[in-house]
């Protein structure tokens, strides 16, 4: 196996990466919760600067992760961020793995202990083309970034934009920042109003603080 | 009945059996550091040793800065001989599959170093050795030795090598323990460490395991008491039946299953007697006996202790995470998932404990049903961890 360069990224970094990138304060402890291969991580230690660290499910990226030099735990979300000490990291990260775990509501409880903030990104089902297809074919949605039948997805949690704020509500977390992006991965407008976002929305970013 | 990888020569010796026991721990084929009572060594147990013995081997070259050192430790029944052949056995290295030129533990990229464990029967100072106060191998007067002292004897010999800071320090099982040890011990000499298939203590099943062997072997009327070296004797079959109890815990109930499941051994029916019917009870009595052939019994019982004992948290106010407060150290845990003798939930506590220290730290859980003894085996994903936090430790510590 051939190690990649330290830090920089193999793939042109995606744009919700890029977001994520932007919340993040250069030079904190970042822990990234299922890093996948690392190209957040990458980016992060790469253009912030952080003292990263990941978790991650598969062996395969755990692998790749140690192979970029980042050091990532093989673990599970929904169990592992227990063993983690109160405020070990300035940033818990969670991308587009919320809808994966089987507690949502724990994990993110378990990211605003572990770290002063918390990053999560997620594909929003409130989204027109869900709903569309939902209300013409009556079946569960399948798209190009949701490519899975409903019954052999790793995606057990969906939900839209709207059910998380009611979410970080409920578990009293505060909405620091929060960026909607369309189909072509633009931007929404901060202006426009919840509704808009859930509908035009098809992933958020939200920083959240305890 | 031809078992896998197995190259051992069945020949009988010629030599002297005790003769040779005492010339390998006095008179190794490895170089030695000899220490003298200028420097004695403390131990744990609070008793000192005034000579001591190290032998070891090197492979590779150590780079001018000094840099690019790897020390690996062995584990209960290895020695020095991680990578050329054994010089009682024939075999190649114990882990020559990992350590070599091109491998993982790359000896054209890296400088590495194993010696002998204090308490080992190939040269470094061990109950075989002679005691330099009767002239007689020591056997039980040796004081008992803990995981800390192995570790002090081997800062010594890096002492005398002039290497300050390792680049690494790897190994499995009793090796993952010293790698523990080292990065508590002297965190500051310490850039990377590698503990494979390890725990932070020994878990009450190991240490029942552990005095099965210990009175097996002190249950044959050959240990005389521990003096067989002097009395002319060998307690070949206790030490046997320790290592055949042992090796069992080495594997996994699935990789036996696959190996040997209920065949027999060059016979169509059970005999209806105590022979070995079946290939496990042949492959285990030839574990067994190819064992006693090159490890000394007293060594078995006072590496077996020292395992034991190892306790790291114990030694940290009870809080594992203390061990490695601060430490800068870059860590790489690796399980095996069907390894039950030092099982993944044990490595994890390591992790969590490193987690909880704010050390930088890496896991993976390798799945195979290979068992404990995976760690040695040809494990191409272990292999390519192990390769990748080498190589990113290495450019982050600045080696070509």
């Amino acid at each position: 196996m051939n190690a990649p360069q330290r830090g920089i990224p193999s793939s042109v970094a995606r744009v919700d990466h890029l977001v994520i990138a932007e919340l993040v304060t250069p030079g904190v402890r970042v822990l990234d919760v299922g890093c996948g291969d690392g190209q957040l991580l990458g980016l992060l230690e790469a253009t912030r600067g952080v003292d990263g660290r990941g978790i991650e499910i598969s062996q395969k990226g755990v692998n790749e992760c140690v192979a970029r030099g980042l050091s990532v735990i093989q673990g599970d979300a929904d169990t592992d961020l227990v063993d983690y000490p109160d405020d070990a990291f300035d940033y818990v990260i969670l991308s587009q793995t919320l809808q994966a775990t089987h507690r949502p509501r724990d994990v993110l409880e378990q990211m605003l202990r572990i770290g002063g903030k918390a990053i999560v990104s997620f594909p929003n089902f409130g989204h027109w083309r869900m709903r569309g297809m939902l209300l013409v074919t009556g079946r569960m949605p399948v798209t190009r970034s949701l490519p899975h039948a409903w019954y052999d997805t790793p995606n057990i949690h969906f939900c839209t934009i709207r059910d998380f704020v009611a979410l970080c509500d409920e578990i009293d977390a505060r909405i620091e920042k929060g960026v909607a992006l369309n189909g072509s991965g633009q931007r929404i407008a901060l202006t426009a109003p919840w509704w808009f976002w859930n509908l035009f929305g098809q992933q958020a970013v939200f920083l959240l603080s305890r | 009945m031809t078992i896998a990888g197995d190259t051992e020569s069945t020949d009988a010796r010629t030599t002297d059996p005790t003769r040779a026991a005492i010339d390998q721990a006095n008179d190794p084929s490895s170089p030695v550091v000899r220490f003298g009572p200028d420097q004695p060594l403390l131990l744990d147990s609070g008793t000192r040793l005034d000579r001591l013995q190290v032998a070891y081997q090197t492979y590779g070259t150590l780079n001018r800065e000094r840099s690019n050192a790897i020390l690996v430790c062995h584990a209960l029944t290895g020695d020095q001989h991680v990578g050329n052949e054994h010089p009682v056995t024939g075999k190649s290295g114990w882990w020559s599959l990992m350590v070599g030129p091109g491998k993982p533990i790359d000896t054209d990229r890296y400088f590495v170093i194993c010696s002998n464990v204090l308490g080992g029967c190939l040269g470094t100072t061990g109950p075989a050795s002679t005691d330099p106060a009767t002239g007689q191998p020591y056997g039980l007067d040796l004081p008992v030795i803990t995981i800390r002292d192995m570790v002090n004897v081997q800062a010594r010999l890096l002492d005398h090598l002039g290497i300050e800071t390792l680049f690494s320090v790897a190994g499995g099982s009793m090796g993952g323990m010293q790698v523990l040890q080292w990065a508590a011990s002297f965190p500051d000499r310490v850039f990377s460490a590698l503990p494979i298939a390890a725990g932070a203590r020994h878990s009450s099943q190991n240490i029942a395991f552990h005095e099965v062997g210990r009175q097996a072997v002190m249950a044959d009327p050959e240990w005389r008491g521990g003096r067989y070296l002097t009395e002319d004797t060998s307690p070949r079959k206790g030490l046997a039946v320790a290592r055949m109890a042992a090796h069992i815990t080495y594997l996994s109930e699935q990789a036996l299953h696959r190996k040997f499941g209920r065949n027999l051994q060059d016979r169509d029916k059970p005999t209806f007697g105590f022979d070995a019917d079946f290939q496990i009870e042949s492959y285990l009595r030839h574990q067994g006996m190819t064992f006693v052939e090159r490890f000394d019994a007293n060594s078995y019982l006072y590496l077996t202790r020292a395992m034991d004992y190892f306790d790291l948290a114990a030694d940290y106010g009870g809080r594992l995470a203390n061990a490695f407060r601060g430490s800068k150290t870059r860590f790489c845990v690796a399980s095996f998932t069907s390894d039950w003798l030092f099982p993944t939930v044990e490595n994890k506590a390591v992790v969590r404990a490193l987690n909880a220290s704010g050390a930088s730290v890496s896991f993976v859980e390798i799945d195979t049903d290979r068992g404990h003894d995976a760690f040695l085996l040809d494990e191409p994903e272990l292999f390519d961890t192990i390769r990748g936090f080498l190589s990113s430790a290495a450019h982050a510590r600045g080696i070509g």
